[in-house]
C-alpha cells in the first residue's frame, strides 16, 4: 500500500526542477597493478615449529611452500600504501588523479575509521571518495565491480581498488587445519576510462546459508563480554553471561574455516560461476589467456581448472605458493606477479574471481594492463 | 535419472575415482577403505562426492560424507538415494 503524500508536498512533478545527474564513458580497463608483499617469509618449516603438521603434508593439501608475514607495527594501511603506489607508478598516475579508493579487507582492525580514507591521505588524494569493501576473498573482484560502475556513470574518472589483509593477526595456530593457509600482502589496481571494453560485466553474489563455513571464531562483543575484566557499561549494568571458552588461547576472534566443505563449494559451485562469467563477457575459456583465481588453495584451482575445461594454454596463476591465501589482496597480488615474470602480457585475456566467506563470489574478464 | 544397479554404480564410482586419482578401476573394490587402502584423502573425497553427485543425480550432504569409509558405504548410499 502506497502511502498519501503529506499535505505540504511540493505541488505535481511538471513544477519541479529536473535534477542533474551525470553519465561517463561506455568502457574502462585497468591502467596499472602493483603489489606488497612484507620481507619476512615463514616456510613451512618454520610454521611446523607452531603447529602439528609438516612440509610434507601442506604441500600436498594446498600447494603452499611459504607465506609472508608483517612486521608487528607494519599495518593494513601501510601494505595497502604500498601497493597502491606501485599500481599508479605502472599506471604513470599520481594520487591527484584519483577519484575514489575502495580499499577490500577483512583484517583492518580498526572498526572505524576505515582503511581506504588514510591509505587516500598518504598517496596525496586528499579529497577522494573513500571507503572499505567486506567481501573477504570475493573483496577485491567485487571492488573492481564496483569501480567500473563508478567510472562508467560518471561518478569518478580513476579509481584505486585496494586488496590487501594481515591475516597473520587473525591465525589461530592452535588449529593445525588452518594456520597454514593464511598469509599477508597487498595488491591494488588502477581502474580508468578506455577507448575499447576492458571490464567485462561482472557476474557476482552471495550465499549466506553458507556464513558458518569461514567466520570469525566469536564476535567482539562477545569477546569483549566473555574476557573483560569488567562490563564496559554503565555502572551497575547485569554483566551479559556468555560463556567463556575453558582455553585461555580462545580469547581471540580468530578466522575459523571449515576447509573440506569450503573445498567442495568451491568445485561444485565456483567452478560453475567461471564459466557464468565467460558466458556474460561473452567468450568461451579457448579466448582466454590467463586465469586468475582467488589463491585459496591449488587444490581448488587445479580442481576448477579441470571442471572448467580450461584449455592447456591458459597460464593458471600459481601465487599460493609463494603468498599462500592471502584473501582480498590474492587475486591482485598474483596479477602483478604474472606480468612481472613475464607469464602474462599486457593485453592479455584474463578471468579473475573471488569467492569465500560470506558465502560471497564476483568474477569478470579483464585485459591485463 | 533412472535407478542403476550396485555393479553400475560401483563402476561409475570407479571411473570417478580413475579420474581424480589415477587409481587403476580395478582396485576400488567394495570392501576397500577409501582412507586407508586407497589413500584417497579429504580434498579429493570431496571432489569424488561432487563429481558423484552430478554423475548419480543424488544429494550427498557434507555430513554424511564422513560416514562413506568404504567403496561399499558410497555405492550402497547412492543406491538407496537413487531409490
Amino acid at each position: 500500500m502506497t502511502a498519501a503524500p503529506p499535505a505540504h508536498a511540493a505541488p505535481g512533478p511538471a513544477r519541479r526542477p529536473r535534477l542533474r545527474t551525470l553519465r561517463g564513458p561506455e568502457f574502462t580497463r585497468l591502467l596499472g597493478v602493483g603489489d606488497h608483499r612484507p620481507a619476512r617469509i615463514i616456510d613451512n618449516a618454520e610454521l611446523c615449529r607452531h603447529i602439528d603438521s609438516s612440509d610434507e603434508w601442506i604441500r600436498e593439501r594446498s600447494g603452499i611452500v611459504q607465506r609472508r608475514q608483517a612486521a608487528p607495527e607494519e599495518s593494513v594501511v601501510d601494505m595497502g600504501a604500498a601497493a597502491s603506489r606501485a599500481a599508479l607508478d605502472y599506471a604513470g598516475l599520481s594520487g591527484a588523479d584519483i577519484d575514489a579508493v575502495i580499499c577490500a579487507t577483512i583484517t583492518h582492525p580498526w572498526q572505524t575509521p576505515a582503511a581506504a580514507p588514510v591509505i587516500a591521505d598518504r598517496l596525496g588524494t586528499p579529497h577522494a571518495a573513500a571507503y572499505d569493501l567486506a567481501a573477504a576473498c570475493a573483496g577485491y573482484c567485487y571492488a573492481i565491480a564496483c569501480a567500473d560502475d563508478l567510472i562508467r556513470s560518471g561518478r569518478a574518472e580513476h579509481v584505486l581498488v585496494v586488496g590487501v589483509e594481515k591475516l597473520s593477526d587473525y591465525r589461530d595456530l592452535r588449529d593445525r587445519g588452518t594456520a597454514f593457509i593464511f598469509g599477508d600482502g597487498a595488491g591494488a589496481a588502477v581502474v580508468g576510462p578506455s577507448d575499447t571494453p576492458g571490464i567485462s560485466a561482472t557476474t557476482w553474489g552471495s550465499d549466506g546459508s553458507g556464513a558458518e563455513l569461514i567466520s570469525q571464531s566469536q564476535s567482539w562483543a562477545q569477546a569483549q563480554r566473555r574476557y573483560a575484566s569488567h562490563s564496559i557499561g554503565f555502572p551497575g549494568d547485569p554483566v551479559v553471561a556468555d560463556a567463556r571458552p575453558a582455553d585461555p588461547d580462545a580469547a581471540w576472534p580468530f578466522i575459523d574455516m571449515a576447509g573440506p566443505s569450503v573445498f567442495r563449494w568451491a568445485v561444485a559451485t565456483v567452478s560453475g560461476i567461471c564459466s557464468q562469467a565467460l558466458d556474460a563477457a561473452g567468450i568461451t575459456a579457448a579466448d582466454l589467456d590467463v586465469f586468475i583465481p582467488h589463491q585459496a588453495n591449488a587444490r581448488i584451482i587445479d580442481a576448477m581448472a579441470k571442471k572448467m575445461k580450461l584449455p592447456a594454454h591458459v597460464v593458471v596463476a600459481d601465487d599460493i605458493a609463494d603468498m599462500a591465501n592471502t584473501s582480498a589482496a590474492s587475486v591482485p597480488l598474483a596479477t602483478a606477479e604474472l606480468l612481472r615474470s613475464g607469464r602474462a602480457r599486457p593485453g592479455d585475456l584474463a578471468l579473475q574471481i573471488g569467492f569465500g566467506a560470506g558465502l560471497a563470489w564476483a568474477a569478470q574478464v579483464v585485459v591485463l594492463p | 535419472m533412472s535407478t542403476m544397479t550396485s555393479t553400475e554404480i560401483q563402476d561409475g564410482l570407479a571411473d570417478i575415482i580413475n579420474e581424480e586419482t589415477g587409481i587403476d578401476q580395478a582396485d576400488v573394490e567394495l570392501d576397500k577403505s577409501f582412507t586407508e587402502d586407497l589413500d584417497i584423502d579429504s580434498l579429493s573425497m570431496m571432489t569424488i562426492v561432487v563429481n558423484a553427485e552430478e554423475k548419480f543425480g543424488v544429494k550427498i550432504p557434507d555430513d554424511q560424507v564422513k560416514n562413506l569409509k568404504t567403496v561399499r558405504d558410497a555405492v550402497d548410499y547412492i543406491a538407496s538415494a537413487q531409490a
